[in-house]
């Protein structure tokens, strides 16, 4: 008899210490969703409020009236208003999504056929020219731009779309990625493909790009946010206004002379900013994570 | 359809000689089965044939035409690999048809080959699916199709049975027997397997250590092995080794344990104690309580219609016998079968024929 009371006290026992580590658990998540997603939320809320609601000095938690007015400027006729400078917000996001859509879009051919010719051709100094891809790696942009800015004004490509983009292309990343997964294509594939009489351009459409399409799914995803994201370039490269992208362009909104910073157009364009990664991301989630953990067998 | 000659192929790789000169001359329409244990080199010797690998020195002939210096896909051969190769992203058909459309044939006449083929195999009803929707047994045959279709002069098989489960092995082999008889086209097979070798081959090339051990047909083989290797390799469970010596005039042999076994098929060359080897297979050995030799039984293995007993002589040397029926656990004694003796050189390991 004992024995069933001892169970049913357990077992509320351990009901009770469930209950509270679900408590728990969920308090620690609420917490974190709320400073990640605070900014978010003021950003959001700051993009429907008037200019001067914020220039009080007010953080309004809750959404005001203006919203419709403030993006409809913002696309527009872009911020600071007051200011000399002012390029819509339209512009600036068009020319960030064909800066960023060529970054991608060249990243992932150039570094295909790099880790194409690594992978599948033995030719002299393999290792040689892999390594010195490499080690690029350890190069961040800010330490080459100088030399590459004197390349970019000799070229005559400053305030070109070329200048902005064509520095970024070349990507050790991208490379080591692809090769890391060519690697993992067995070689019976490529001897079954010389047996049919496929030529290795023929091989690498037929075969190696179908079989990299998640791989080059989750590399666009990384590339494309790498390239929306820029700032020095783009800072540097660019002085003409029609060229701005809205990462620079938005700065640029922010403490020009004594005017009063529209606090309302800089948030709403930071919102515009911000919806072009989170489709991104959202749209190719699931490509992304399966191009990351799983090869297609 | 055509012959193939190999004509002192070797294989060096850096300072390592994987192959030791090999020569094989292969009918049309025959088909050849290469067996050897890993490392023997009898996959390099393949895809030398294929041209996946190229030859130190040597030449490949196909149908008399020095293929040699030419690429794989401008040898005519179609080639069965050991994982199957069947590229992920395509269907079973687009994977059989892709050699044809790369040859740039009209797509009605790849059409009807890839339907001859499949129907030849019966997997018509899986052309839509992709390889990772198919069973082991299956990707094996859409493999066999993608060579079909390609109506080659060569067909060769890499391991080709080695990833599918016992049971299927032996299906997919009397399978491929069937369907290379059919055809008649001439055939190289690999496996380690030395039953597929047995069942399959018109003839064998028993490799080791980069060379040609012995080339025959498996009763051949079997029956007259040219060194121990080949006699150990070939025959399950392995044929059994035992040390003796010659007798005088080489009509018998003494073994260690001072048996005196009488060769039924004539004298052996040789000094008086010379030292050889004699083998007998487990198959040659039956209890025998009054002449045979005696034997301490380790262990005994029922399988039905036979028993296998795993034994050691006084000195300690193994052997095994397979006798019929359930054997009593008591045998104590196994005799030869006489006329079933090997004898071979006990420091060459060649195999010694009556003079």
């Amino acid at each position: 008899m004992s024995a069933t009371i001892d169970v049913q006290r357990l077992a509320a026992a351990s009901r009770r210490r469930r209950a509270r580590e679900r408590v728990m658990t969920h308090a620690a998540l609420i917490l974190g969703v709320m400073i990640f997603a605070l900014p978010i939320w003021i950003t959001l809320i700051g993009s429907t409020h008037d200019t001067d609601t914020i220039g009080r000095g007010d953080v309004p938690l809750l959404p005001g009236s203006e919203a419709f007015n403030n993006y409809a400027r913002a696309w527009s006729e872009g911020g600071g208003g007051r200011n000399t400078f002012s390029v819509p917000a339209s512009t600036m996001l068009l020319n960030s999504l064909t800066m960023a859509l060529i970054i991608a879009g060249g990243k992932i051919a150039i570094s295909l056929l790099s880790a194409f010719a690594v992978v599948f051709f033995a030719f002299p100094f393999r290792m040689f020219f892999f390594w010195m891809i490499f080690i690029t790696l350890m190069l961040p942009v800010e330490v080459r731009i100088i030399p590459t800015f004197q390349v970019m004004t000799d070229l005559a490509l400053i305030n070109t779309m070329t200048g902005l983009t064509l520095p970024l292309i070349a990507s050790a990343t991208a490379t080591l990625l692809f090769r890391q997964f060519f690697l993992t294509i067995p070689d019976e594939y490529v001897e079954a493909a010389k047996v049919d009489g496929a030529g290795p351009m023929r091989f690498f459409k037929d075969v190696v790009l179908p079989l990299s399409v998640t791989s080059m799914a989750a590399l666009f995803v990384i590339q494309f946010i790498y390239g929306w994201n820029q700032y020095l370039w783009p800072l540097l490269m660019v002085s003409d206004r029609d060229l701005e992208t809205v990462i620079v362009g938005l700065t640029k909104m922010i403490g020009i002379g004594d005017a009063q910073n529209e606090w309302n157009l800089i948030m709403t364009t930071a919102v515009f900013a911000l919806l072009p990664p989170v489709l991104v991301v959202v749209l190719m989630q699931r490509w992304f994570i399966k191009g990351l953990t799983e090869t297609e067998k | 359809m055509a012959s193939l000659d190999i004509q002192g192929v070797t294989k060096s790789f850096g300072t390592t000689k994987v192959l030791h000169g090999i020569d094989l001359a292969i009918h049309d329409g025959e088909m050849v089965v290469i067996v050897g244990a890993s490392g023997c080199g009898k996959s390099t010797l393949l895809r030398i044939v294929a041209g996946l690998e190229t030859a130190t020195s040597g030449a490949v002939l196909i149908d008399k035409v020095d293929v040699t210096p030419l690429e794989p896909a401008d040898r005519d051969i179609a080639m069965v690999f050991q994982t199957y190769a069947l590229y992920p992203h395509m269907s079973v058909f687009d994977n059989m048809a892709y050699g044809l459309k790369i040859r740039r044939l009209p797509k009605a006449e790849i059409a009807a080959r890839v339907k001859e083929a499949a129907d030849l195999l019966s997997i018509g009803q899986l052309l839509e699916r992709k390889p990772r929707q198919l069973s082991g047994g299956q990707r094996q045959r859409v493999a066999m199709g993608r060579a079909i279709v390609r109506h080659p002069k060569l067909f060769l098989f890499d391991e080709p049975l080695s990833n599918l489960d016992a049971k299927l092995r032996v299906q997919m082999r009397a399978e491929i027997r069937r369907l290379q008889k059919r055809l008649r086209v001439t055939s190289l097979f690999v496996t380690h397997d030395q039953v597929e070798a047995m069942t399959l081959g018109d003839r064998l090339v028993v490799m080791h250590e980069g060379r040609a051990a012995q080339i025959g047909t498996p009763m051949e083989v079997w029956a007259r092995p040219a060194d121990t290797y080949v006699a150990s390799f070939i025959g399950s469970p392995a044929m059994n080794f035992l040390p003796a010596t010659l007798t005088e005039g080489g009509h018998a042999a003494r073994l260690a344990g001072g048996a005196l076994w009488r060769f039924t098929d004539g004298a052996r060359p040789g000094r008086e104690g010379a030292a050889i080897t004699i083998g007998i297979r487990p198959e040659h050995l039956m209890p025998d309580a009054a002449e045979g030799l005696p034997v301490t039984l380790e262990l005994a293995e029922p399988l039905g219609s036979e028993t296998v007993l795993h034994a050691h002589l006084a000195d300690g040397t193994p052997i095994t016998a397979r006798v019929p029926g359930a054997a009593a656990a008591d045998t104590l004694s196994l005799a030869p079968d006489l006329a079933a003796l090997h004898v071979f050189d006990a420091a060459t390991g060649k195999r010694i024929d009556p003079a």
